[in-house]
């Protein structure tokens, strides 16, 4: 159904915004993960997007999540000898999340998020007035 | 059966091509356009955070001239692999694509600003609908002749 195309153009970047923003739950969730081993802290997720036609024989590309990528940051170390997860030398790894990085992208995805709601309300609206007008 | 139903169409379109489009003049084909339109416009706000995308958008008035006949027919771009995107738009017209030039480029080669495409989004919709209404008019207007006025 070509003329419904952009339902799945849409619904492609509904799916993939909310890939991000579950991404940065996860990520906020975890700040506080701390280990005593710097090799099996937590890393923090980043979807990466790509562009990619939808449905077969739709010509415009809508958007998927082509991998989670783990940013590659080094832990965050610090000096905690009396936790009770710290490694012999008395220090504890923390997951390199900026608080406020995640925050902008939060922000970022529900502003998209919400954009894409609002282009398949339009085109719900529109189809549905094309549908009436041709029916009546 | 797929060629059967489109040979059908084609003949069933042929057979109330003549009146139906001098009924509706150029608007029927405005209207698939401005929906082609909206559709780019939606493909461009979906990929409003992919990096190296770029935004791109249909130049009406082209696209208009062409799918009505009176501008040279374009190119087509083969598709060689099943990753690759169709060069047509959704109207099936040739592509008439043009990219938007970015006001603030973005460092990951993104050139979708989404109050703009918010704003092209708007206006192609509208216009989409004053085309409708047109057409919509257009439709009452036989309606009526062939109701005899009542």
């Amino acid at each position: 159904m070509s003329s419904f195309g952009i339902f799945d153009i849409a619904g492609s970047a509904l799916a993939a915004q909310s890939v991000r923003l579950n991404a940065v739950a996860s990520n906020l969730a975890n700040a506080g993960s701390v280990t005593g081993d710097p090799n099996t802290v937590f890393k923090p997720k980043e979807p990466v997007f790509e562009a990619i036609a939808v449905s077969d024989g739709q010509s415009l590309p809508g958007v998927r999540v082509r991998e989670i990528a783990d940013n590659t940051a080094a832990p965050l170390k610090r000096y905690e000898p009396g936790h009770p997860l710290a490694d012999p030398e008395g220090y504890i790894y923390a997951p390199p999340v900026d608080a406020v990085e995640q925050m902008v992208n939060m922000i970022s995805a529900a502003r998209s998020y919400q954009a894409n709601v609002e282009v398949m309300t339009t085109a719900r609206d529109l189809t549905l007035r094309t549908i009436g007008a041709m029916s009546r | 059966m797929v060629s059967d139903d489109a040979s059908h169409a084609s003949q069933a379109k042929t057979a109330v091509a003549g009146p139906l489009d001098n009924l509706l003049g150029i608007q029927g084909t405005a209207l698939s356009l401005h929906r082609a339109r909206i559709d780019q416009i939606a493909s461009n706000i979906a990929n409003a955070d992919t990096p190296g995308y770029l935004a791109r958008d249909i130049d009406f008035e082209q696209a208009l001239q062409r799918a009505a006949g009176s501008a040279d027919a374009g190119v087509d771009i083969a598709r060689t692999a099943p990753g690759h995107l169709n060069a047509h738009n959704s109207a099936g017209a040739p592509a008439t694509q043009v990219y938007r030039i970015p006001l603030q480029p973005a460092q990951d080669g993104n050139t979708v600003e989404l109050s703009t495409e918010n704003a092209k989004f708007a206006e192609a919709a509208m216009r989409y609908q004053a085309t409708l209404t047109f057409i919509e008019g257009r439709m009452n207007t036989l309606k009526t002749a062939i109701k005899g006025g009542e």
